[in-house]
């Protein structure tokens, strides 16, 4: 549990800031200090078993069925992330105090720095492959926050964006990454997979997983082609490029490298990226940084090219290379972290961090000048001091490998070029700042900074300092056990002795030492050809590039999606005939082994019929009018066809459906034209043909071999047990109200919904008055027939009782809730056909919408009421009764649920037909002499 | 008899669709309700075709599958709650907007043509 607490406590931590905004300066920063350095001893307390090469565990079961599970693990590498990460994240906490500025908002800068610690944490402890890459986004997000800190400057904005556009995408990539690594493995359990290095680089994925997690790493440790985002990522608050930009975050990518470094490595395949892409990076940001004015620009490069010499440790397959990358991370955190703090310090008491301004500030600042030429010296390899150790190890495993098999000589070749350069930059910076004359055109005069504000890069140029004399005794057991946990067990053996003898890596040292001086006093030249080179501005072209990408996208979508419904439908039939058609080329044959069924006459003629009028319809579909009669033919043949095959209620729905779907168009028509323009060309009318052609063949096809396959279905169980669970004998009725009771329950609601919706839409409808048909004769002057009127009257109590019978049968033979509630809603509109909107008003005064919530309500307590009894929602219940005189009468809850859809359906045909009726009688014309 | 069913389903669908593509809104509706009609004839042959087998107990030797009956038993209502809805929003839209056109406007070479009478 101590283990969660090392990243609960700076998640708390991201409010303390927040909640201590009120106090001064210096107790918020102290505040916020806290549960970072508590879970810095917590760390601490498992100094023991991690040093002795032991893994401590915490476990939480979270969404095992996905395979994430709350899992954090500390060996021997992540507690030397958790070290760094806390010890230089307090540090830079104490230092951010002095460095902002009063005007900048210090607790919201701790509390995204403190979310920032919170992800890196989680990277480092993570046991689960999931987890950690959620870290992982967090670090994007973070960063992202840090960086556009000063959100006011255009470059930090834009900065950040590059920044979380490049480790995004990287992100994303090593999400697909993870993902296929759990689909081989079988688990996104860390353990697991490192134990799995065959079946993993067996795989046949393996090249296209190894690609996609080096993308991951290589944009988030800034990499070549992706390393442009790390100088532009400049324009945060120099407490970020000292903590996110040289210690932690860009560590994160190598951290990646290192922990699947037992799983991953050994291949062909890592050697070439991994070594290649460092080689690269480690050259090109060596060169690059010379030649960089500012400040933080040429430790940018700088860091670029550092971690680019890690990678290469990563990708050389060595043991001992990865000993010696693991050492250079920590050296590289300490020597860099504090030169950016210095660089921080001078622009802060100078006012500027341009190269060409600053000079001579030996005589202003000598502490500090003196503190970042240390730095400045490990960073270059100056023997007696950090960097020295892990860059001889490093010449060393350059001569050491094979990677380019004849022509491996040209690593160790290009990396002195490279410690070359990393000398003469560093030179750059000791003696273009401190010495070289005067500053020129600086706004203030440069001064020591605050004593406390001197006092983190103190800390950390002493270890350099220590580290680079007592490396075995300080750093020995530690490195140890990072290197223990990177190689998966075994370590080999090595010296961390400053003296090795005059080699071949000591020459390389002293010929990069010689070098980078004979170039740094020659650096004019160097400069004057530089300038000749076309100016490369990362920022503007990869904006332009995004830009870009944003209007080609804009243009696709402006041809998709141009407002037409008439194309999105066009497109959605092709997609469903490539997707629907594809699979049926595949078959051999439709028929599915099942005996057809004999065609009779019957049959023949309605399936004729059926046909003839479905062609009507669509021949005839301009003269409104006509097509709507052909279509209730077709609706008609449609109930026969349910009677035919054995679906008595099916024909009864759908024949009172067809009669209210009927009424209801023709009450349309009254608003919409009677005619159809011609409009459609001959090519559109056949491509319109083609298409629908070939949805009917698929469709029929697929009809015709779902047919005629054997029958496997659930319904043995609903057969079954309609009579004996749920009381009825109408087997499909007893689905509805009882088996399937909440789903029936979910449809009454749409029904409802659908209707109201209606309602709305009608109301304060602008007024559109038709006064005559669509071939300009008048409408009817009588108002109803008197023929109609008195039979209606008469068939009303005949339609309800009929309904009440359907109704009550329902359960037992065809019937039930829907069928009866349709035929009220038909009977009561006859009424209104018959004698007009006012008369029924007169007599029956209901809010329609009313109903329909009764209805919703009646089904609804329903089924809550079986929770009276302990049951789960809808149980039905049912007894038989004796009654006198009546005999046994059987009662069943389900008759009450089944109430409720009878209510709302009457409820809801009703509300739609009687808000469309209602309007087309006051907009008809009133010819007062008729009445 | 399956193969002049799933003929009828076949034709249904293609009547229908080809109605969808029309441009006016009143033709797209009978399209819609002739390709629900297609799609509940469809969901209910996945029951199989039976003659004189409805599916109330003790009335015959063999069933019709009840499971698609009551799925499609519902869908009509819906079907005709949904039909219903897309009629009143075809006249709002004309109200609304001068036109019955699916789109909201006429397309422009009919527009050129009214302009130029």
């Amino acid at each position: 549990m101590t283990l969660m607490w090392i990243l609960l406590l700076p998640l708390l931590g991201t409010l303390v800031p927040l909640l201590a905004a009120k106090w001064n300066r210096s107790a918020c920063a102290l505040a916020t200090a806290l549960p970072p350095a508590i879970a810095l001893m917590l760390v601490l307390v498992h100094t023991e078993p991690v040093l002795s090469g032991e893994t401590v565990r915490f476990f939480l079961s979270w969404i095992p069925l996905l395979g994430l599970d709350i899992s954090i693990r500390l060996d021997g590498l992540a507690y030397l992330f958790s070290l760094l990460i806390l010890g230089i994240g307090l540090l830079i906490i104490l230092y951010a105090r002095y460095y902002l500025s009063e005007r900048d908002s210090m607790p919201r800068f701790y509390a995204y720095l403190m979310l920032f610690m919170t992800a890196m944490l989680g990277i480092v402890l993570s046991g689960n492959l999931l987890q950690l890459w959620m870290f992982w986004e967090l670090t994007s997000i973070s960063s992202f926050l840090l960086i556009s800190f000063w959100w006011h400057k255009a470059e930090a904005r834009r900065g950040a964006r590059m920044a979380l556009t490049v480790t995004g995408a990287g992100g994303l990539a090593l999400l697909a990454a993870f993902l296929l690594i759990g689909q081989v493995v079988g688990s996104y359990d860390l353990d697991v997979v490192l134990a799995s290095t065959d079946v993993i680089q067996q795989h046949s994925w393996y090249p296209i997983l190894l690609v996609l997690f080096l993308l991951g790493c290589f944009t988030k440790s800034a990499q070549f082609p992706f390393h442009f985002w790390l100088p532009n990522a400049m324009a945060a608050p120099t407490p970020v490029s000292a903590y996110l930009h040289s210690a932690t975050m860009v560590k994160a990518g190598i951290f990646l490298l290192a922990r699947f470094y037992p799983a991953l490595s050994g291949t062909e395949l890592w050697f070439i990226l991994v070594s290649l892409t460092g080689l690269t990076t480690l050259l090109i940001g060596a060169y690059l940084a010379l030649f960089k004015h500012d400040l933080k620009g040429l430790l940018a490069y700088s860091t670029i090219s550092h971690l680019g010499l890690i990678t290469l440790l990563f990708g050389m397959g060595t043991d001992l290379a990865a000993v010696a990358g693991v050492f250079h991370i920590i050296n590289h955190a300490t020597f860099k972290a504090s030169l950016f703090m210095a660089a921080g310090i001078i622009d802060h008491e100078s006012g500027s961090r341009d190269m060409r301004k600053l000079n001579g500030l030996w005589q202003f600042m000598p502490i500090t000048a003196t503190l970042a030429m240390v730095a400045a010296a490990a960073m270059a390899g100056v023997p007696l001091l950090n960097g020295f150790l892990s860059k001889e190890m490093f010449f060393a495993e350059t001569l050491h490998q094979h990677l380019l098999g004849s022509l491996s000589w040209v690593i160790p070749v290009l990396a002195t070029v490279a410690a070359i350069f990393s000398v003469a930059y560093s030179m750059r910076f000791i003696h273009d700042v401190f010495f070289n004359g005067q500053p020129k055109g600086l706004t203030k005069t440069p001064h020591e900074p605050p004593r406390y504000m001197r006092v983190p890069v103190e800390v950390l140029v002493a270890l350099c300092i220590l580290v680079g004399i007592f490396p075995a005794y300080l750093i020995g057991d530690l490195l140890h056990a990072a290197s223990a946990s990177v190689l998966g067990g075994t370590v080999p053996e090595y010296s961390l002795a400053i003296w090795h003898g005059f080699n071949l890596p000591l020459m390389m040292s002293i010929l990069a030492l010689a070098g980078g001086t004979l170039i740094y006093v020659n650096r004019k030249h160097l400069f004057d050809f530089q300038n000749t080179l076309p100016d490369m501005d990362a920022l503007n072209s990869f904006e332009g590039g995004v830009k870009a990408l944003i209007a080609r996208c804009d243009q696709f979508y402006q041809w998709l999606d141009n407002g037409s419904l008439q194309r999105y439908m066009v497109l959605v039939l092709l997609a469903f005939i490539v997707l629907a058609g594809m699979p049926l080329l595949e078959l051999d044959t439709l028929w599915g082994g099942r005996d057809e069924l004999p065609i009779d006459a019957v049959n023949a003629t309605g399936a004729a019929m059926l046909l003839i009028a479905a062609f009507a319809t669509v021949v005839w579909h301009r003269k409104r009018v006509v097509a709507l009669l052909m279509i209730s033919v077709v609706g008609l043949m449609v109930s026969i066809a349910f009677t035919r095959f054995s679906a008595p209620d099916l024909a009864l729905t759908q024949l009172s459906v067809e009669v209210v779907t009927v009424i209801l168009l023709m009450l349309a028509l009254f608003f919409l034209p009677h005619k159809t323009p011609k409009q459609s060309e001959a090519p559109r009318v056949v491509r319109d043909i083609s298409i629908a052609s070939m949805v009917g063949v698929l469709v029929g096809s697929l009809s015709y071999g779902l047919m005629t396959r054997p029958l496997n279905s659930i319904s043995e169980f609903f057969l079954a047990n309609a009579k004996t669970g749920g009381g009825g004998t109408n087997v499909v009725n007893v689905i509805l109200v009882d088996f399937r009771g909440f789903d029936t329950m979910g449809e009454i609601a749409v029904l409802g919904i659908a209707s109201l919706g209606i309602f709305k839409l009608l109301t304060r409808i602008p007024v559109f008055k038709p006064s005559s048909d669509g071939e300009g004769r008048p409408w009817a002057t009588e108002r109803h027939s008197l023929l109609l009127s008195t039979v209606s009257q008469s068939l009303l109590p005949l339609a309800v009782m009929v309904s009440v019978y359907i109704f009550f049968r329902g359960h037992n033979l065809p019937g039930g809730g829907f069928i009866a509630g349709l035929i009220t809603a038909v009977a009561i509109i006859l009424q209104y056909i018959a004698q007009g909107v006012d008369w029924v008003k007169e007599r029956m005064n209901v809010e329609y919408q009313r109903v329909v919530a009764v209805g919703l309500l009646i089904a609804l307590f329903t089924g809550v009421g079986s929770w009276v009894f302990g049951r789960p929602f809808l149980t039905s219940w049912f007894d038989y009764f004796d009654i006198p005189l009546l005999g046994t009468i059987e009662l069943a809850s389900a008759i009450a649920f089944d109430l409720g859809v009878y209510i709302t359906v009457v409820g809801s045909t009703l509300l739609i037909l009687a808000s469309l009726g209602k309007m087309t009688t006051s907009h008809r014309p009133v010819h007062k002499d008729t009445i | 008899m399956e193969t002049l069913f799933a003929c009828c389903i076949g034709f249904l669908t293609a009547c229908g669709v080809f109605l969808m593509l029309r441009g006016r809104t009143f033709p797209v509706v009978l399209g819609l309700t002739m390709l629900s009609y297609a799609v509940n004839l469809f969901i209910f042959s996945s029951g199989r075709l039976t003659l004189r087998g409805a599916a109330v107990l003790g009335t015959s030797e063999q069933y019709a599958d009840p499971l698609p009956q009551a799925l499609v038993l519902t869908a009509i209502v819906i079907g005709f709650a949904m039909t219903a809805f897309l009629v009143i929003l075809a006249i709002r839209a004309r109200a609304d907007l001068g036109n019955d056109h699916v789109d909201g406007k006429l397309p422009e070479s009919e527009m050129s043509k009214k302009e130029s009478r």
